[in-house]
Order: C-alpha cells, then sequence, then structure tokens
C-alpha cells in the first residue's frame, strides 16, 4: 500500500513539474532564465544518470564527457545527413550510447572498479580523436548548426529545448527511481557491498552491471543530444570536454548516491552555485570550487548531502532493503 | 612515402621516448601495482613536479635536472601526507572505499591542475639549458640531445628503483607487504609504515620525473590528462608492480606512438596509448610480466 501511495506522490510531482515548466516556457519572456535552466536540467540528468551506475553499483565512470560528447555528434551527424528531428536525434542518441555501455562494460566490467574508471578516460579520448579526424562533422575545428523554425506551443528554441531538457531530466529520474525499487537495484547495492558474495548467492553481477551500464550511458548521451542545437555549434574539445565528467561525478557523490534524491540535490545545489559562479568570477575558480567540494565530501561525507540531512540513508546504504 | 629509413628513425626515438615513459609511469607501478592505490592523480603530480623544476629555472637558472633532484625530499614529504590522507580516510574504513578512493584522487588532480593554470597561465612552458635546443647527427639521423638526457636519466631512474626493490632491505619489505600483508603484520611488521614509505618514494621519483618531462618538451597545465593513458597503460601492460615489466611496456608504447605519429601524422598520437590501454585490458589485464 504503502509503496503505490509513494508512487501517486512521485508521479504527481512530475507531472506537475512539467505543467509548471511548460507554463513557465508560455509565460515568461525574458530567455535568460532558460539559457540557465536548460544547464541545470542538463546536470540533473547526468547527475542521475551516473550515479545509477557509479552510485548504486559503485564502478566509477569517469568517461560522462565520452557519452555526452556521443549523444551530441550522433545528433550533429543525423541531422546533417538527413535534417531529423530534435526526438529522433535523441533517440539515437539514447541507443548509440547505450550500445557504447555495453561494449565498454563488455571489455572492462569483470575486473576491478579501478580499471573500468581507467578504461572510461580511454574511451573519451579515442573517441574524442576520431571526431577530430572525421570531416563530415567538421574536425577539430568544430561545426555551426541552423536551428530548424521552432514547433507549436513554443515561441522560441531554447524554450523549447528548456522542456526537452525537463523531460530528459525527469525521465532519467525515474528510472532511477525504478531500478533502485527493483530487483536491479538491490541486486547492483549487493554487489557494490562485496562482489563476491553476491555471486555466491547467485546475484546475476555481470548481466546487472551492463545492464546499469547501458542505461547510464544511454541516459547521458540523451542528455548530451540537444546541447549541439543549444549551442547552435560543436567542437570536439568542448563536446567532449572533462568538466562534464567531474561534474557529474561531483554532483552526484556530494549529493550523496544512496537515494535518486541525491544527485538531484547535488546537481541543483551546485549547477546554480555553477551559473552564478561563472557570471561573478572565472570558469577556473569555478571548477576548483567543484574540485574542492568534491573532495572535502568524499572525505569528511561519505553519503553526502542526503547522509548528512538524513542520517535514516546511511542505513539504508548498510544493506537493509 | 614509406620508407625503411623512416621506420627506422621512427623505431629508434620511439626506443628513446620509451624509456622516458618508463621514467615518468615506475612511480605508479609502485604506488598502483605494487600497493594498490587507485593512483589517477599521479600524472597530475608529475606535471606538479615539472611546474616545479620551472619555477627553480627559471627565477635562479639552476639546471632543470638539479631542480628536480632538489625537489625531491618534498615531493617524498608530500607523498607521506598524501597517503597518510588515503589510508586514514579509505583503506582503514574499508567499505566503499573503492569509489570515493578514486573519486578522491580525480578530485585531488583536478584540483592541482586548476591551481597551476590560476598560477602559471594556460601557456606553455619550456626550461633552459645548455643541452636543450642542440642536436647530434647519427648517420642520417637528428636525433636532439635533450631526448638523450632524457634517455641516460630515464634508463638510470628505472635501473635505480628496480635494484633499489629487489636488493635493499626496505625495497623488499615493500614487495613484500604487496605480495602478503597479513604475513607481514604476523612478523611483527606495521605494513601501513612500509606502504606510506613506499608511497613517498613514488612520489619522490616523480620529482626527477618531472624535470625529464620538461625537458623532453613544453609542458601545459592540462597536459595529465594524456598521461593518464600513458602511465596506466604502460603500468597495466608490464604486469602491475613488475619495474622490468615497466621498461618493456614503455619501450613497446614509445615505439608504437613514434611509428604512427610518424606514418598518421600527430593527430592520432593522443589516442594510441589509450587504444592500447583497452586493447591490453581486453585481451591480456594480468599484463606481459603479470604476477
Amino acid at each position: 500500500m504503502k509503496k503505490t501511495r509513494h508512487s501517486i506522490a512521485f508521479w504527481a510531482g512530475v507531472a506537475v513539474f512539467l505543467i509548471a515548466v511548460l507554463a513557465m516556457t508560455q509565460t515568461v519572456r525574458n530567455e535568460y532564465p532558460f539559457f540557465a535552466g536548460y544547464v541545470i536540467l542538463q546536470f540533473i540528468a547526468l547527475a542521475v544518470a551516473w550515479s545509477i551506475l557509479g552510485g548504486y553499483a559503485g564502478y566509477v565512470n569517469f568517461g560522462t564527457n565520452a557519452f555526452f560528447g556521443v549523444g551530441v555528434y550522433t545528433a550533429v551527424a543525423l541531422f546533417k545527413a538527413t535534417g531529423a528531428p530534435l526526438v529522433a536525434q535523441i533517440a539515437a542518441a539514447a541507443v548509440v550510447g547505450m550500445a557504447l555501455g555495453f561494449g565498454v562494460g563488455l571489455l572492462t566490467l569483470r575486473m576491478r572498479g579501478i580499471f573500468f574508471s581507467i578504461a572510461t578516460i580511454a574511451l573519451a579520448i579515442i573517441i574524442e580523436t576520431v571526431v577530430m579526424n572525421w570531416r563530415f562533422v567538421g574536425g577539430a575545428a568544430g561545426i555551426q548548426l541552423q536551428r530548424p523554425p521552432v514547433m507549436a506551443p513554443f515561441d522560441s528554441y531554447v524554450k523549447m529545448l528548456f522542456f526537452v531538457q525537463a523531460v530528459l531530466a525527469v525521465t532519467a529520474v525515474a528510472i532511477a527511481r525504478y531500478i533502485q525499487n527493483s530487483k536491479i537495484g538491490r541486486g547492483l547495492q549487493a554487489l557494490r557491498d562485496d562482489e563476491l558474495a553476491a555471486e555466491c548467492t547467485g546475484v546475476p553481477t555481470l548481466k546487472l552491471k551492463l545492464v546499469a551500464c547501458m542505461i547510464s550511458g544511454g541516459l547521458i548521451s540523451a542528455a548530451g543530444a540537444p546541447a549541439a542545437m543549444y549551442l547552435q555549434y560543436a567542437d570536439p574539445s568542448s563536446a567532449f570536454n572533462l568538466s562534464y565528467s567531474v561534474s557529474a561525478l561531483a554532483m552526484a557523490l556530494i549529493g550523496g548516491t544512496a537515494h535518486w534524491i541525491g544527485p538531484v540535490l547535488g546537481a541543483i545545489l551546485l549547477g546554480s552555485t555553477q551559473q552564478l559562479l561563472a557570471v561573478t568570477i572565472s570558469s577556473e575558480v569555478n571548477v576548483l570550487v567543484l574540485g574542492i567540494m568534491l573532495v572535502l565530501f568524499v572525505v569528511g561525507a561519505p553519503k553526502g548531502i542526503i547522509g548528512l540531512l538524513r542520517p535514516r540513508y546511511r542505513l539504508r546504504a548498510g544493506g537493509k532493503p | 612515402m614509406f620508407s625503411m629509413d623512416l621506420l627506422l628513425g621512427a623505431v629508434l626515438l620511439g626506443v628513446l621516448l620509451g624509456c622516458f615513459y618508463a621514467a615518468v609511469s615506475v612511480g605508479l607501478s609502485v604506488s598502483f601495482g605494487l600497493l594498490d592505490v587507485p593512483h589517477v592523480a599521479h600524472p597530475a603530480f608529475l606535471v606538479l613536479a615539472s611546474y616545479g623544476v620551472y619555477q627553480l629555472n627559471e627565477s635562479y637558472d639552476i639546471d632543470p635536472l638539479l631542480a628536480g633532484l632538489a625537489i625531491t625530499p618534498l615531493f617524498f614529504l608530500f607523498g607521506l601526507v598524501a597517503y597518510r590522507i588515503y589510508y586514514e580516510t579509505f583503506e582503514r574504513r574499508g567499505s566503499d572505499a573503492g569509489v570515493r578512493g578514486i573519486a578522491f584522487f580525480f578530485g585531488i588532480a583536478f584540483i592541482i591542475e586548476v591551481l597551476i593554470i590560476l598560477q602559471f597561465g594556460v601557456d606553455q612552458r619550456s626550461v633552459s639549458a645548455t643541452y636543450i635546443g642542440k642536436s647530434w647527427r647519427f648517420g642520417e639521423f637528428r636525433i636532439p640531445i635533450r631526448q638523450l638526457v632524457a634517455f641516460a636519466v630515464a634508463l638510470t631512474l628505472t635501473a635505480l628503483l628496480a635494484v633499489y626493490l629487489s636488493k635493499t632491505f626496505m625495497g623488499r619489505a615493500i614487495r613484500a607487504v604487496a605480495q602478503d600483508e597479513e604475513a607481514l603484520r604476523l612478523m611483527g611488521a606495521n605494513p601501513v609504515r612500509i606502504k606510506q614509505f613506499a608511497f613517498g618514494i613514488a612520489t619522490a621519483v616523480l620529482g626527477v620525473a618531472g624535470a625529464l618531462l620538461i625537458i623532453v618538451a613544453p609542458v601545459e597545465p592540462t597536459l595529465d590528462r594524456a598521461y593518464i593513458g600513458r602511465t596506466f597503460c604502460v603500468v597495466v601492460m608490464a604486469g602491475l608492480g613488475s619495474i622490468s615489466g615497466t621498461l618493456i611496456a614503455a619501450i613497446i608504447l614509445g615505439v608504437a606512438e613514434s611509428i604512427v605519429l610518424t606514418m598518421f601524422g600527430a593527430s592520432w598520437a593522443p589516442a594510441i596509448s589509450f587504444a592500447m590501454l583497452l586493447a591490453v585490458l581486453a585481451v591480456r589485464p594480468q599484463g606481459l610480466l603479470g604476477r
């Protein structure tokens, strides 16, 4: 009973949020809130997607930028080749991201976590190099993109992208929430705490890790797909920027990974701080703040903000379902 | 396009480059290979050492190699402190150390990178010394003297570390702690202190390695990213903790990079070490001389 009530509350919250976002796009004139809000929503999607593998399963993905960049360039290539609409670009990016997650997972998820982490860094650099040498999408110099005309209820493309990114963030949260409460999530938590013990008690660890890696990768790529249209421009060094990896990882770990709300909190908090800092101080200081916060939280508050707010999650993360 | 001379030259330069890669990787071979610390900040420490050498060379006109030696004690202490923090916060508490330990070093690497940018800016920096800028004619090839200096020092450094680990009491203790920590504890030794000392040594080596890095080519703050691939590729390919393996793997990487650079151009160079790393992980994760 309690579970269904929670579910109703969650989906009602989702509906209210999306309606509020839609209403905002119809009433607010100034475009700046949408520009800034898009980035924060994108970070929510990235942090939540990252924590599906990094938080639940305990495998640290340094390659958020690889998946993100693949999303961007899938969209760019598809748009340039066929002029496909945004929805198709996002769907294609998700599929490619999942395939990539499957591939890299199959290669390295059998080994200790550190090898997976390093392999994901490797992946980012290799794909970036390939894209840099790929003429069709502009190579190292990048490519300019002309936005197609905007669709019906929206009066500007940025507002539409804002709404689309809100849907993507909500999708990521809903999937993370589903996984957390399902058999998959419990299996992942079991293998994070003790992989050998989980394997011995019949948890299909490799299969679960692969599923988590695919879903996480697909969601990250999908969140990256609209970025090309958002900037009207794409180039390898910004699409594969390492700061996406640091941000996703830091936001998830700072928020806390025991519950899906953690990465959301972390992304909102750090994302809005970043937006403020980027306007007021230099972007280097911005990244420095992120790095220092990450180290402080990892050392001092291992369960993140939600661990500080509600010590109860410490127990939950300890193994009780 | 393709010629035997060109290939021979590439292989020769690759061997020189490879020995240099061995010097920048041996520290990681100890800290990651032997001690099992997920030290992704190793290349960031390396670049930091290069900037230390640059500063000494710039303000006091000290020879970069001497400057590298001069900062070695400092890096030793730095390593002791870094391991102590890592041990107290992660290893001792055990659970979940994997994720947070990796994230910790990743965060440290990022902080070092940004601090270097804030202090020195994003421009490339280089050192001056009498042997930099000249080259030596060797038959038909021209070999920059800086490469030869780096080669000689790198080989010496790697050999010294190999001798240290196999012949001295402390070196053997370090290898023992890597093999069986529990047994060491039962013999009455303190494994944590030995590991801390070993991590100090692994970091101290970076003083000289950092000097070599800036001798071979100018450095920039984000150079550590490329070296994540190179150092981890070398250490994993070598077989974790094997010093002779490190030298062999580094030479293989150096030659491969040099050949690709000659044949396909510089734009493909950054991906080689990472591709080799992925290939090794997929085909032979225990490395060439795995233990």
